[in-house]
């Protein structure tokens, strides 16, 4: 069955997630492994740009599944989120079957309430069967959709199945691989944790970091990457209102390789310093002193 | 050494050591419900239980589910899976945070201040007469500021900040709901009725948005000046917290401490206990711009992200006041729908924002007002419950 082509231990996992250009942390992969192996879902939480919704689009391309995104946001509801019936369309049939005289209400009902005028989205799709096994389902920014939302996902997420009046129960028949992500922008209920297995991403150190960089900016030289990664690992030690994640290293490492630079010069930084900082005080307070001491940091010989 | 405790084949022993080891969670003050334990042990099946830093993995996506409670975890797993001695004497010598300490009993503090009250030993009648407040006692007691009032009339005060009733001050969400005078065509229902007449449709349903409260989030000044009035704001705000579920509040000094958890207890004598048992600088000296960067930094983003009010309870009274006061003090208007600055010393006539961090505060707040007897709190509450106006920068209610 499926099951044969899941990693059969958590340094498999680890080969399979850096084969794909994704280097976990051992901790990651334990976790991941343990999410696959359990059938429980994983609760990934961390500052924004840390490898969050990336594992999960690994993973769906590492394990050959199809991966099915739901994207939260506040007012996310029933009918965006799991199905929706196609109104027209049942009207249309009711039309027809009225012009056709047909008066049996039972029958009518029936009829407008089947599979084919529903619109299925993200969470009813990831309970159906896939022949490729069953889909990776990345709900991400669970924080963004608001309480009741949350409430509506517990659900799903220990029975994996979805009751809709008019239609039944709807059951997967092999639950899927769920990746949930927060950035922690607020909390999430406990009860909703307490179903998943929880793991805090966290930023890289230097050596993982520099291999990330490495891998994803392919003609990057030896020392501008070790520069970089220095420099964004300072960054995280200073009081910033938001500290640049391992996205916005690659953005920097990828600009800065577009502009051919060789190495980190005070004008070069400044110039692309809006790939790693988002807010206007952050960037402020990088000037003058403080730019030339966490760049004569990252620049030095040792 | 470590992973004795482990050995697969004593399955037995193996499974005590997990049930130890959630017992020495809980005991820290982790929430480890029985569900964890048999995850865990299921976990470890398929993992390799040899390598210490696998299980250390496994067990804490388990047992942890909040990124706080990680150190804790870190530092009991260490010592659990340490040697095979008795887990508690250990336990003694982890640093844990006061809060995870065993919480004092429910109304442990009522019952101690009844003890020493002597008023216990007066006679029954004069009891009676205390309580049976006439209508212009009461009057009195809505106007008299905090400081002032004597035991009995701060009793009374919290009595009477209980009973107070707070309306839901609306905000509009994205989400919908059956409405018969909504907006929005509820074409699902519409159509399900139009079945019980074969398709004709006799009732259009509609939908319109769901209200709920705006969320609050208080900030709390506890410094030595403020702390006639701290104990009753709490009281305040635990008192709302109960009404609306979304009411975060902290606590400032010299450092910012989230009493959120603490507050949601239901008896407000235990909430305020836990409350005050996870500060630790309790009257002590104030550095709002340092709270308030802190504030900023860590949790703003966490919970003001769905249109919160921003109480900041603070007479002001800032020594390091500069420029950073101002910008921390913006960052936080900015990032709030509406900021009310409550400030006890408005009670003084002639009150001028003479101190340098009042002056430095006072442009960024959409809303100043005094905060120091029960009829100001109701004003505020008015306040609170009255719909939000528009996203903007409304006027300063200034005290001059």
């Amino acid at each position: 069955m499926t099951s044969a082509t899941l990693p059969a231990s958590v340094d498999a996992m680890l080969e399979l997630l850096t084969s794909r250009g994704y280097l976990a942390e051992r901790s990651l992969a334990t976790v991941t492994y343990l999410s696959l192996r359990m059938g429980r879902p994983l609760f990934l939480e961390g500052e924004a740009g840390v490898g969050k919704t990336e594992i999960a689009k690994v993973l769906s391309a590492a394990l050959g599944r199809k991966l099915i995104r739901l994207q939260c946001y506040e007012g996310l509801d029933v009918s965006s989120a799991v199905y929706e019936w196609n109104s027209a369309a049942q009207m249309i049939a009711i039309r027809m079957a009225e012009a056709a005289g047909d008066t049996d209400r039972e029958q009518l009902s029936s009829d407008i309430f089947a599979d084919r005028y529903m619109i299925k989205r993200p969470l009813l799709q990831a309970l159906e069967p896939d022949v490729a096994g069953p889909p990776v389902l990345l709900i991400d920014e669970l924080d963004r959709a608001d309480e009741a939302f949350e409430a509506y996902l517990l659900e799903i997420l220990s029975d994996f199945q979805v009751t809709i009046p008019e239609f039944g129960t709807v059951k997967a028949p092999h639950p899927p691989i769920v990746i949930i992500t927060s950035n922690r922008t607020r909390e999430i209920h406990d009860a909703l944790k307490r179903r998943c297995l929880y793991h805090w991403v966290d930023y890289p150190a230097a050596e993982r970091e520099l291999a990330i960089v490495k891998s994803r900016v392919p003609g990057i030289s030896a020392k501008l990457s070790q520069q970089v990664v220095r420099f964004v690992q300072a960054l995280r030690d200073q009081d910033f209102y938001k500290s640049p994640g391992v996205a916005e290293t690659i953005d920097w490492a990828t600009a800065l390789s577009e502009l051919d630079a060789r190495s980190l010069t005070p004008q070069v930084v400044g110039d692309t310093l809006g790939a790693l900082l988002k807010y206007q005080d952050d960037i402020t307070r990088m000037q003058g002193d403080t730019l030339q001491k966490v760049l004569k940091e990252a620049t030095s010989e040792n | 050494m470590a992973i004795n405790h482990l050995a697969p084949e004593k399955t037995e022993q193996f499974a005590d050591n997990i049930v130890g080891f959630a017992r020495a969670l809980r005991s820290a003050g982790m929430p480890v419900g029985p569900g964890a334990v048999i995850d865990a042990m299921s976990a470890l099946q398929v993992i390799d239980i040899g390598n210490r830093a696998d299980v250390f993995t496994t067990l804490e996506a388990i047992f942890v589910k909040r990124h706080e409670h990680a150190l804790i975890f870190k530092q009991a797993f260490n010592l659990f899976f340490r040697a095979s001695e008795e887990w508690k004497h250990m336990l003694d010598s982890v640093p844990l945070p006061e809060e995870a300490r065993k919480k004092p009993q429910a109304g442990a503090r009522r019952v101690q201040e009844a003890m020493s009250q002597p008023r216990m030993t007066e006679t029954p009648q004069h009891q009676e007469q205390d309580l049976r407040l006439s209508v212009s006692d009461k009057e009195i007691l809505q106007k008299k500021d905090f400081a002032q009032m004597s035991a009995a009339e701060i009793t009374e005060a919290l009595r009477a900040i209980e009973r107070m009733h707070l309306p839901q001050a609306e905000l509009l969400t994205r989400r919908y709901l059956p409405d018969p005078r909504g907006l929005r065509l509820d074409l699902r229902r519409t159509l399900r009725a139009s079945l019980r007449t074969g398709g004709d449709i006799i009732d259009i349903h509609r939908r319109g948005p769901i209200q709920k409260p705006a969320p609050i989030v208080a900030l709390l000044d506890i410094s030595g000046s403020m702390s006639e009035y701290t104990r009753l704001f709490l009281h305040f705000l635990h008192a709302i917290g109960d009404a609306r579920k979304r009411v975060s509040v902290f606590l400032f000094g010299t450092r910012l401490t989230n009493v959120t958890r603490a507050l949601r207890q239901r008896d407000p004598d235990e909430a305020l206990a836990s409350c005050s048992a996870s500060v630790e600088d309790w009257a002590g000296g104030t550095r709002i711009s340092a709270s308030l960067h802190n504030f900023n930094k860590l949790w703003a983003r966490r919970v003001l992200s769905q249109g919160a009010i921003v109480l900041l309870i603070s007479d002001g009274l800032e020594r390091e006041a500069d420029s950073k006061l101002a910008f921390e003090m913006d960052r936080l208007h900015r990032s709030c729908r509406r900021l009310i600055w409550l400030n006890p010393l408005l009670r003084f006539g002639g009150f001028e924002a003479k101190a340098q961090g009042i002056k430095m505060m006072l442009p960024h707040v959409d809303e100043f007002r005094p905060v120091h007897n029960l009829s100001s709190i109701q004003e505020l509450i008015a306040t609170l419950s009255r719909p939000l106006p528009p996203h903007h920068r409304s006027l300063i209610r200034s005290a001059a």
